[in-house]
């Protein structure tokens, strides 16, 4: 791997930037890996990195059915944060939120990981109830996480509002410091890199059509170029988990719902950090461009068409313009929706599967971004080693058996 | 936004309903006799299809009424509306490619 | 201040006689009633507009429209009415206008950052993927700030905005988007067969290239073609079924053809006006959509094609037959096609020195002649090499396509057109799910297939002549009309006359520029993307469409590539040498042009941001100085302070009253649900975990509902009025979901059953008289009921009259105290509040809010859904398996109860807390440990759920939720603080006050 840095930069300028190698490699398919990655996704490229980097296994492929980081990896809002209440959830996410304060370095590409802070408004009694009981249980976990008053709060973010008198004024607010945003086509191409440099061979453009098993064990793959045989096969492709598990034939306990998001214009550098609103429903960030970036809910069906309602989209705004009255003049550039698969308790699921030699990892829902180095560092654990790693063991599918639910939405409650 | 025809008050924006999910996923008539496995199965376990999807909307801002329908989830076309208690039309249960475009 | 040096004297659309005073950059202009921005600093002869995204290099007004990339101003009115990024070109002119040019410091003429031009070498696409990275803590404090400061493009607003924006739904058979000539014909044609048409067009005027290039080129019926459009408009005008939306733009086709508008109703004037709103945003369900939106020149990309005074040839067009000006007098028109000879012609007539130099070897003989004939000098088989000139153009260099090693020979000018040909604009049609097809003739996508009922027409359907144009709308506006129900074949269309349609060659770059070193031959103005960046991110292996677009940001920009992105194609094809139409377009998205966020909110602000549902008893609260909180949409209130109280003394106050002598609460907000039929204590004895077939009338229950996870969903107390004839209750927050919910079981699950619910809540006022002295407050307002213990029991309910209205009385407590509540209908809430306001005064009677209310439960231990639960709790975590029923064998979330980890002995369970300080009142939320000196990560085994300051206790209660917390009874256990040491705890019965329930029956 060529390296990047300044001086490397500079040399090519001479040279018009004429001599640049590729990212990676355009390989053709080989008929047999002992490691298949489906889906190229960030969770896809990072496993298969993970694997060749610290198992030694790279005798792998990621077969990806479009264009690298094409699903919810390029659609998403890029927030980053680890505050979760739940013990597995904190450790799951912690542990990609260390990951990612290292991983421009580690991948000799910049991730322009920023931790400008993420801060999330509470606006009624109950909403205070729930963050302290989040920042209780994330100080005693080790995560950041701190309680502002609304001044406090309007002195971290100028754009925000902090009248008395609006309709559910701010009463407080929850900051993870490091949390932040990171620029979420980077994430995809420099895994991709790293990987192929490891010898992992990316193939784009090649869809999985159908799973080949051999009694309850998993033997290869058919594809729209052709079969491609595995010992192991590890499933990650968000927004299609249900599709590729029926091809194995079995059933997750998963939804499939647009989410949709949207930029304002570029202006110049106008919004600081992250600030989300569970109870008003907005979440908003500006992009290095200028963006305003601004993430809306999900549509209420089932839907792999990657748009959704323009009702959404107004809400979102509604709840943006009483957060951030001065925005009311700037203009919505551009709309899209990804594909979100989502689990009865709003937590993925990363380990085995009834069949044998196929692992899956999916069901993050609307936040799986910022768990991108984590899960990927632990499903390649998990496919390397054919058992979870202790902070992943708990997201199995037996919890919707057992009961054992990691309830992240439940955590959020409702009001009395 | 989606125009559900709702059967009992005709066409209607979409944010009048609520959608119900899956549709046709009986309730176990004896929970008693099923499995941690099988429950689960009820509870959590979905079709998802990435297809023809029979699904449950409530007129919520309306009738108040429930009904099925059936939509493709790739196209959002919707195919067919038809009342709770009976089961998807024939013709689109034997054919899971209608709709999908065109 | 002069009249505009640019401008002709005869001509145009603009009004001579309404000047217009306008300010750019701090220099005052003169211009009419009838030009845009642009054109009016045209007629000036500013070319200078702004300055680029990343280079910052001069940039001046590349087109007329709304695919403007380079001409975005800042416009201020004052009064916080600032906005960015606004395109000069189709900003109608307006008195006392005021705009700034952008992305400059500190001047237009001079930017400092213009010095990332010369770094330029340093600056390739995706530069900062690839440095950065060290020293680490520099991004965020260093690189970033920097990258930040120098992108963007306009300031965002600082203040508020004024302004006021209106939403309106509407219904139509066929609404046509665009009102050019196709979009007029094809109104015709639906409005003739009987269709309700909505034609919108984004102009103040109807007609598109007919009020500019048009005017000229061609006749109508024998006529110039101002008369069929005006006849052709007046019909549409005097036609009942036909709305004309002039200054609407059509910025999003969503599914199930839920089109959106946005029309400018005050933004093309200083301030909207008294009573006006700025925008009125349309949500039109449309049977039919037909899109007229034209089509939209490309530039050629060449090295330096970027500097102000190099535009689209068809931009001239419009600002010389549109608002009469003349842009320039030197001109060279670089082409591949030849729909630039006429407009050659006429800037030539007009007064200027034209050559056109075409890059393709032959030019059609007829249209050769006719321009040499008009005085325009030819050069055929040339190619542009570069241009010179800082803030306007002033030499374009032009070399032969086929010879070998030439020098570029400059050529003097002032202005540039440029046209690499045109192509139908697709963007609603596409992102719409509309299918493209690629035409090689044409060089560009067509429609295909239509996803929802759809179909474009005219320039957009790729038609390149007026006759094609009029006749291709006529037959779509009868074909959506035919498609929506009615009869229609399509009108004759009237004899044209016009020269032959135009050809083209294409030619998306000159050759070179996407590898040759120093040549910045721009592809997409906005975002500074040239081709040699597009072959950067293809040799570095960025293949796909959208890997290029998002490596090098082509397309990304305020005008999403409108004008960018086939040239982007086709450069990719070449270089990867490919089809282009196997190269694939990047997803087409709303909206068409930015809309703003006000706009897309509407009257959606303020108190209309979400209902405020209040009490009838919501004045007299207000007037007695009640804090209020959020609950839902509630408001409720919280707490009534005296003179000098803060929240902790008032509820100490009103607590104590409580205990001593009686409170009143309002508990209207409580959700009542009215449930009826033959089977409803059936009914409820499967939604609830109890038994309800046996309650007798005139008796309360207390139930809880699951969900069918085995989850605590809500709770209450239900009443039964008549055999077949129950008062539910539910929590204030949970009761728009329970009535779903019931309905759901209801319809979908159990449609056997004879049971029809009611929501109730807002017709019954709900007040709660509690304390010892409850039953002496209410005696003398209640008639026909006994209020004597005996005859009206706790847990019972009775109907009478409470200050002489009907009510329902139900004797249930959630302090512990003897309560009633009494229920009347909700007209009547404030008149019964106010004689027991009155009736009680006397009895020491205290008004109390939500907080007291809280704490009492508190001390009897009673839970709140949502608080002491939070949706992972089950009955038996809460010690209430006594409310579940062994005998039923099915309720909703029964099978779950019983799965492996809710049958776990070390469940989180509802216990209370005695802090060792009875002063200290632990936090809400707070964790609970057992080993205070563990170094973090801490085992954590519970939390807080309610905490408080017991006045009856007179000391400190908390509920919790702890892991075996049952077990645990007298176990010290701690709570870590924030700052400070942790707090020590012993394990209690979650029940602090009268645990044997004496109070309650009295």
């Amino acid at each position: 791997m060529r390296r990047y840095s300044i001086f490397t930069l500079a040399r090519n300028a001479l040279t018009g930037h004429r001599d640049w190698p590729r990212a990676w490699r355009s390989p053709e398919p080989r008929p047999r890996y002992e490691v298949v990655i489906v889906g190229g996704g960030g969770h896809g490229l990072a496993t298969a990195y993970y694997l060749a980097r610290e198992h030694g296994i790279r005798d792998v492929a990621v077969l990806e059915k479009g264009w690298l980081g094409g699903g919810n990896t390029g659609r998403n809002t890029t927030i980053i944060r680890s505050n979760y209440l739940h013990d597995e959830s904190a450790a799951l996410y912690d542990h990609a939120l260390r990951l990612w304060a290292g991983l421009s370095r580690e991948l000799n590409f910049n991730v322009m990981y920023s931790d400008r802070g993420v801060m999330m408004l509470a606006h009624n009694v109950h909403d205070v109830q729930i963050f302290k009981r989040h920042i209780y249980a994330n100080r005693l976990n080790g995560i950041d996480n701190e309680w502002l008053t609304p001044e406090e709060a309007g002195a971290y973010c100028p754009p925000l509002s902090i009248d008395r008198g609006a309709r559910y004024p701010m009463l407080g607010a929850a900051l993870q410091r490091r949390g932040g945003v990171a620029r979420h086509d980077a994430v995809a191409w420099g895994y991709a890199r790293a990987a192929d440099a490891l010898g992992v061979d990316i193939i784009q453009n090649c869809e999985v059509t159908a799973i080949r098993r051999r009694g309850d064990r998993v033997v290869g793959l058919e594809t729209t170029r052709g079969a491609i045989a595995a010992d192991r096969v590890g499933i990650v492709v968000a927004g299609h988990s249900s599709v590729l598990a029926e091809m194995a034939g079995f059933r997750l306990p998963i939804e499939s719902y647009p989410l949709q998001a949207l930029v304002s214009e570029p202006v110049k550098p106008v919004f600081p950090c992250v600030v989300m609103s569970n109870t008003v429903h907005a979440y908003i960030s500006q992009s290095d461009k200028g963006d305003l970036v601004i993430g809306a809910g999900t549509d209420q069906y089932v839907s792999y068409s990657q748009r959704g309602g323009i009702q959404v989209i107004e809400h979102t705004l509604e709840a943006i313009l009483e957060l951030f009255p001065i925005f009311s003049r700037m203009r919505l550039m551009r709309q899209w929706g990804g594909i979100v698969d989502v689990t009865p308790d709003r937590s993925p699921i990363i380990g085995k599967t009834p069949v044998r030699g196929l692992y899956i990892n999916c069901g993050w829902g609307t936040g799986g971004f910022k768990a991108t180095p984590g899960s990927g560092h632990l499903f390649a654990w998990t496919i390397a080693r054919d058992e979870p790693h202790p902070i992943n063991a708990p997201f199995d599918l037996d919890r919707f058996v057992t009961g054992r639910l990691i309830d992240e939405a439940a955590a959020a409650a409702v009001a009395h | 936004m989606l125009r559900i025809p709702c059967p009992f008050c005709g066409p209607r924006a979409e944010i009048e309903f609520r959608c119900g999910g899956e549709a046709h996923i009986r309730r176990p008539p004896d929970p008693e006799a099923l499995s941690d496995a099988e429950w689960a199965d009820y509870l959590f376990m979905r079709r998802n299809p990435k297809g023809i999807h029979f699904e449950r909307w409530f007129h919520a801002h309306g009738c108040q009424r429930w009904f099925n329908l059936a939509r493709h989830t790739v196209s959002d076309r919707i195919l067919a509306v038809y009342p709770m208690g009976e089961g998807p039309p024939a013709e689109l249960s034997a054919a899971p490619e209608a709709g999908a475009d065109g | 201040m002069a009249e505009g040096v640019a401008r002709l004297e005869r001509g145009g659309r603009i009004d001579r006689a309404k000047p217009l005073r306008f300010r750019f950059d701090g220099r005052e202009y003169l211009g009419y009633a009838g030009d845009t921005l642009a054109s009016a600093l045209l007629a000036n002869g500013v070319h200078l507009v702004g300055r680029s995204f990343k280079y910052h290099r001069p940039r001046g007004i590349l087109t007329a429209g709304a695919e403007e990339p380079n001409a975005l101003v800042r416009v201020e009115r004052g009064d916080g009415r600032s906005d960015p990024n606004t395109r000069a070109t189709t900003l109608p002119l307006f008195n006392d206008l005021e705009a700034f040019p952008q992305n400059c410091r500190p001047g237009l003429a001079f930017d400092l950052l213009a010095v990332n031009g010369l770094l330029a070498p340093l600056f390739p696409a995706g530069f900062y993927y690839k440095t950065f990275m060290w020293p680490p803590a520099f991004w965020k404090r260093i690189y970033e700030p920097r990258i930040r400061a120098a992108a963007g493009l306009g300031e965002a607003p600082r203040r508020p905005d004024p302004d006021r924006y209106l939403h309106r739904f509407a219904h139509c058979e066929v609404l046509i988007a665009g009102g050019g000539p196709a979009g007029i014909a094809a109104a015709l044609a639906a409005t003739r067969a009987g269709a309700r048409v909505i034609l919108a067009e984004a102009q103040p005027a109807f007609g598109g290239w007919l009020l500019g290039e048009g005017a000229v080129r061609a006749r109508i019926g024998g006529e110039a073609p101002d008369a069929w459009l005006a006849e052709a408009l007046a019909e549409l005008r005097a036609a009942p079924n036909c709305r004309l939306l002039p200054r609407t733009t059509v910025f999003g086709c969503y599914d199930h053809n839920l089109v959106g508008l946005l029309e400018d109703v005050g933004d093309h004037r200083l301030a909207p006006g008294e009573g006006r709103p700025r925008h009125r945003l349309w949500k039109v369900r449309a049977t039919e959509v037909v899109v007229a939106a034209g089509m939209i020149e490309r530039p050629l990309v060449f090295p330096a094609n970027d500097r102000p005074g190099i535009m689209l040839a068809g931009a001239a067009a419009t600002y010389l037959h549109r608002y009469a000006v003349l842009p320039g007098r030197e001109i060279v028109v670089v082409t591949n096609n030849d729909s630039v000879y006429g407009l050659a012609g006429d800037l030539a007539e007009a007064g200027a020195r034209v050559t056109v130099a075409d890059s393709r070897r032959r030019v059609p003989e007829a249209v050769a002649t006719a321009a040499r004939a008009r005085g325009v000098a030819l050069l055929t088989g040339v190619l542009p090499a570069g241009s010179e000139g800082r803030r306007r153009v002033r030499q374009i260099h032009l070399r032969p396509r086929d010879a070998g090693i030439t020098l570029p020979v400059p050529h003097a000018c002032d202005l540039v057109l440029m046209s690499g040909g045109w192509h139908p604009d697709l963007a609603l049609f596409a992102q719409a799910r509309g299918g493209l097809r690629w035409d090689g003739d044409l060089a560009a996508f067509l429609p295909d297939r239509a996803h929802w009922p759809m179909r474009c027409a005219g320039g957009a359907n790729g038609t390149r002549s007026l006759a094609e144009a009029i006749a291709d709308g006529l037959r779509a506006g009868a074909a959506a009309a035919r498609a929506a129900g009615f009869s229609a074949e399509p009108p004759t269309p009237p004899p044209v006359e016009e020269g032959p349609a135009w050809t083209l060659e294409p030619l998306w770059c000159v050759p070179g520029c996407s590898t040759r070193e120093r040549a910045k031959a721009f592809v997409d103005f906005q975002q500074d993307v040239t081709a040699r960046d597009l072959g950067l991110a293809l040799r570095e292996g960025y293949e796909s469409i959208e890997h290029v677009k998002r490596y090098t940001t082509t397309g990304m920009g305020t005008d999403q590539g409108k004008t960018g992105n086939l040239n982007a194609l086709g450069i990719v094809a070449g270089e990867r040498g490919l089809p282009v139409a196997a190269v694939g377009v990047t997803t087409f998205r709303q909206p068409w042009t930015p809309v703003p966020f006000g706009a897309l909110v509407g009257p959606h602000r303020g108190a209309l941001f979400d209902p405020v549902r209040r009490t009838p008893m919501h004045r007299w609260a207000e007037a007695a100085g009640a804090v209020f909180e959020d609950v839902g949409q509630w408001k409720r209130a919280r707490y009534f302070p005296r003179e000098g109280e803060d929240m902790a003394a008032a509820v100490q106050r009103e607590a104590r009253a409580v205990r001593e002598a009686c409170g009143m609460l309002d508990a209207s907000t409580l959700g009542k649900i009215d449930i009826r039929g033959p089977d409803a204590a059936e009914f409820l004895n499967r939604v609830y975990t109890n038994a309800w077939t046996k309650l007798a009338v005139g008796a309360c229950r207390y139930g809880l509902m699951l969900g069918e996870d085995g989850m605590v969903f809500d709770d209450g107390v239900t009443a039964r009025l008549a055999e077949d004839h129950f008062h539910m209750t539910t929590t204030t927050g949970g009761a728009a979901r329970v009535l779903a919910w019931l309905e759901n079981w209801l319809q979908t699950e159990w449609p056997e059953l004879r049971v029809w619910c009611t929501s109730v809540t807002e017709q019954w006022a709900t007040v709660t008289v509690t304390g010892p002295r409850a039953r002496e407050v209410l005696r003398p307002l209640v008639e026909e009921v006994d209020l004597g213990p005996a005859a009206f029991p706790h847990m019972t309910f009775r109907t009478g009259r409470v200050a002489g209205v009907p009510a329902r009385i139900f004797r249930i407590s959630f302090t512990g105290e003897l309560s009633f509540e009494v229920n009347v209908p909700a007209g009547y809430g404030l008149h019964v509040w106010e004689a027991l306001v009155e009736a009680g005064r006397p009895h020491g009677l205290t008004v109390y809010g939500t907080e007291t209310m809280h704490l009492l439960r508190a001390e009897k231990g009673y839970i709140i859904v949502g608080q002491d639960t939070d949706g992972t709790v089950t009955p038996f975590d809460l010690g209430m398996g006594w409310i579940v029923s062994r005998k039923k064998r099915d309720f909703v979330g029964r099978r779950s109860l019983f799965r492996s980890d809710l049958q776990r002995p070390d469940r989180k369970q509802l216990v209370g807390l005695l802090t060792e300080d009875p002063a200290r009142v632990l936090e809400e939320g707070a964790q609970i440990v057992e080993d205070p000196n563990e170094p973090v990560p801490m085992r954590m085994i519970g939390h807080v759920t309610s905490s408080y300051m017991s006045p009856t206790l007179g000391r400190s209660i908390a509920l919790a939720l702890v892991a075996g917390g049952r077990e645990r009874g007298g176990q010290r256990l701690w709570v870590p603080q924030l700052d400070g040491p942790p707090v020590a705890v012993e394990v209690t019965s979650p029940v602090f006050y009268d645990p044997a329930g004496e109070r309650l029956h009295v």
